[in-house]
């Protein structure tokens, strides 16, 4: 059992919890994830690394509820318990001193895309970061994002906060401007926002890398459930990557095998509401 | 011995083989001759003392039974359900000669139940050595080599990258043919006895390498198994519905999909089910397949599907053993045999509607000694089908090898491991079971784990020298 040490609630579906996990916090690195299983019924879900204390054993979760898993672990509270969680798993981001870099994080992607900033920055890289949501309301880590950017923009999808539009609207702008030279783009977030960034960076022939979140149960290359299928051939999401070269991704492929499952989690999230809202009945009812 | 009638179990996941009670197993017992010189003992990987522990039981001595059968082999439960006793002790029992082998598979399987049941003979460790052991998997070949080394003292530490311990006999074997309380049974009762540690969500090659391991602990086993599934090169296998048995069989087994949505992991099956291969694997993948559209069909009323097994060779070169082939025909499996998949065909929505096959022949011997299949030009034809489960074997998880320099591996991705003692290329560190073979039975990996325990045990006594 892993305990929950602290729980930050960044908006209404987007939380953060730091974990108790000498194990995986002693060797992780930007770029990686974890395996997380709530309890003994639980399903294993990736949930990606969005920070980590190797000192303190401790990492650091950012998760948008979505479904029932990400759900239930949002009703979790400090000092309860998550039954599994692995890691660290698949490759670390490369990183070295690669010059000027682009660095893109799109909703619950800022979490990941920070420690990937953070380590590129202190490598001596020039960061310009771009983050962005549909609104106000889930964006967050701007200032943690500030800190580790030489530049930074922030949409949002209404214009609630910050440039009204999506990321690709200022990466466009940068590319075109060619006022430098941009080595390497970094993007994570939602499939089809990496999927415009991959075509908007394609035309400059800028390196693009986009971290995958698919489908997986054991996430060390056991199932193969998350294959993504590349110019080369399939590969797996959670060995070979989870970072791929955005400009070979099929992502029609990729966005359809993400949604192939999308019936039977709204029959787990509506058998599990129904058995929630039985118990806190219950609970109630105990208390009286 | 009595079974669950095919047309009731292929619908639920209850185990088929409903076990012998005391009475017929003396009775059976009464037929062992107690040969001087034991073929079945011979027959045996781990060597169990088949004809003491049938005398036993025979005598109706159930404590003592277990006492002979733990000499040699501490999961009784398991080794009774999953060994292939046709080609092992049953296939050199003398009455195989004269008529039916002695059910020693069945008398091991009842022996085991009865001290799960009993507790009568709690293994028991050695005094402290105070030598660290670290063991990397918790399946068959981690399992025994743990037990062995815990009994002679040694401080056993199992890292298992999974959310709980058992391997293959967990996330593999289905719960009809090896139910999951038998094999936890097994494992808690070892564990409890003999004080191993067994840390879970630990990925040797990620949380913790092997070049680690080897600071902290005085000898390594890597019993790591076979677990990187293997898919055709056709077109279409990157399709909505295609997918490996291994992620089958975790989401049904391991994940307990079948209990869905009270477990949370689904299971996506169509009407209509390919599974292609022919080991033991497919058998398992096809049989789960049928269970799971039984269960489905009750959940959305949906009318009975169809499950069928794609094999490349005929009949007599099928790999699986006889038993688990029988069963899955009994059960209304329907095979395609001398037949090959050349593409799975989608629909717009990108998921597969149908499997192009084409029909084989045979041909001459190929280097396994099985006549090779031979395509036959223009025999091309299609089936529809929902779901394409593919079962062509594994190999082993290349993440252990990560920051584990000298630890060398053949071109199969196999561990180079000496056969009798276990003793990889790199110093201290030992392994077995299908990280060394690959993929191969149960029994095979706990023989390897056995063996290497005995070498590591010397090594750690300084009598075999490194």
């Amino acid at each position: 059992m892993y305990k929950i040490l602290e729980k930050q609630v960044l908006s209404d579906v987007v939380k953060l919890m730091v974990i108790e996990a000498p194990h995986i916090a002693q060797r992780a690195k930007a770029g990686q994830f974890t395996i997380v299983r709530i309890d003994e019924q639980g399903e294993r879900i990736p949930l990606t690394i969005a920070d980590y204390d190797s000192k303190a054993g401790t990492i650091t979760i950012i998760f948008q509820e979505v479904g029932q898993s990400t759900m239930h672990l949002g009703t979790l509270n400090v000092g309860d318990s998550i039954a599994s969680f692995a890691g660290p798993l698949g490759h670390p981001t490369e990183i070295e001193n690669f010059g000027t870099v682009i660095c893109t994080g799109g909703g619950v992607g800022i979490a990941p895309i920070y420690p990937i900033a953070r380590a590129l920055k202190q490598a001596g890289n020039k960061v310009i970061s771009i983050i962005a949501a549909r609104n106000k309301d889930l964006l967050f880590w701007e200032d943690k994002m500030r800190a580790v950017s030489d530049e930074i923009h922030v949409c949002t999808d209404d214009g609630s906060h910050g440039r009204k539009g999506v990321v690709t609207d200022p990466l466009k702008e940068i590319l075109e401007s060619k006022k430098e030279n941009i080595a390497k783009i970094w993007a994570i977030g939602p499939a089809i926002m990496m999927k415009f960034v991959s075509l908007t960076t394609k035309p400059f022939n800028v390196p693009t890398i986009v971290s995958l979140n698919t489908i997986m149960i054991d996430g060390t290359g056991m199932c193969g459930g998350c294959r993504v299928l590349l110019d080369e051939g399939a590969k797996f999401v959670c060995v070979d990557g989870p970072e791929f070269d955005g400009h070979k991704v099929d992502w029609s492929s990729l966005m359809s095998r993400l949604s192939y499952y999308r019936d039977e989690e709204k029959a787990a999230l509506e058998h599990w509401k129904e058995h929630k809202c039985k118990l806190d009945k219950a609970i109630a009812e105990g208390g009286r | 011995m009595p079974e669950q009638d095919p047309k009731i179990r292929s619908a639920n996941f209850e185990e088929v083989a409903l076990g012998y009670d005391e009475a017929t197993a003396r009775q059976e017992a009464e037929r062992c001759l107690q040969c001087k010189k034991p073929g079945c003992t011979v027959g045996c990987p781990v060597g169990v003392r088949i004809p003491e522990f049938i005398l036993a039981v025979r005598e109706g001595n159930m404590p003592k039974a277990v006492e002979e059968m733990k000499v040699k082999n501490n999961l009784p439960a398991i080794c009774g359900r999953v060994c292939p006793q046709e080609v092992q002790c049953e296939g050199k029992c003398i009455l195989t000669k004269k008529g039916e082998a002695v059910a020693i598979g069945r008398l091991e399987r009842f022996v085991g139940d009865y001290e799960l049941a009993h507790r009568t003979c709690p293994l028991t460790a050695a005094p402290a050595t105070g030598k660290k052991i670290a063991v990397v998997g918790t399946g068959p070949a981690g399992l025994t080599c743990a037990v062995d080394l815990a009994r002679e003292g040694h401080k056993v530490t199992m890292f298992e990258s999974l959310h709980g311990p058992g391997g293959v006999l967990v996330y593999g074997i289905p719960e009809f043919r090896l139910p999951k309380k038998v094999v936890f049974g097994e494992i808690d009762y070892a564990v409890e006895c003999l004080g191993i540690d067994v840390r879970n969500d630990h990925v040797v090659g990620r949380s913790i390498s092997l070049n680690e391991l080897l600071e902290q602990y005085d000898a390594v086993f890597l019993g790591t198994g076979a677990g990187l599934p293997s898919f055709m090169r056709i077109p279409g296998i990157n399709l909505n519905g295609v997918m490996s048995a291994n992620e089958f069989l975790t989401r049904v087994n391991l994940m307990k999909g079948y209990l869905f949505p009270d477990y949370t992991t689904p299971v996506k099956l169509g009407k209509k089910v390919a599974v292609v291969g022919g080991g033991n694997v497919a058998m398992d993948a096809a049989r789960c397949s049928q269970r799971m559209q039984a269960v489905q069909a009750k959940q959305t009323g949906a009318g009975p599907g169809e499950v069928h097994i794609i094999y490349r060779r005929s009949k007599e070169e099928v790999p699986a053993r006889a038993e688990e082939f029988h069963h899955a025909i009994e059960e209304g499996i329907i095979c395609d045999l001398l037949t090959n998949p050349v593409e799975i065909i989608g629909d717009e929505s990108g998921k597969v509607s149908k499997i192009r096959c084409i029909r084989m022949e045979l041909g001459e011997p190929d280097t396994s000694g099985r006549r090779k299949p031979v395509p036959i030009a223009g025999s091309e034809f299609e089936m529809e089908m929902d779901t394409v489960i593919f079962a062509l074997g594994t190999s082993p998880n290349p993440l252990v090898f990560v920051d584990a320099d000298g630890l060398e591996r053949t071109k199969h991705g196999t561990a180079v491991a000496d056969d009798e003692s276990g003793r990889t290329r790199k110093r201290r560190v030992w392994a077995g079971g299908d990280v060394v073979s690959g993929a191969a039975t149960v029994i095979s990996a706990m023989g390897a784990g056995k063996r290497a325990a005995a070498d590591m045990h010397k090594f750690l006594k300084d009598e075999a020298p490194w």
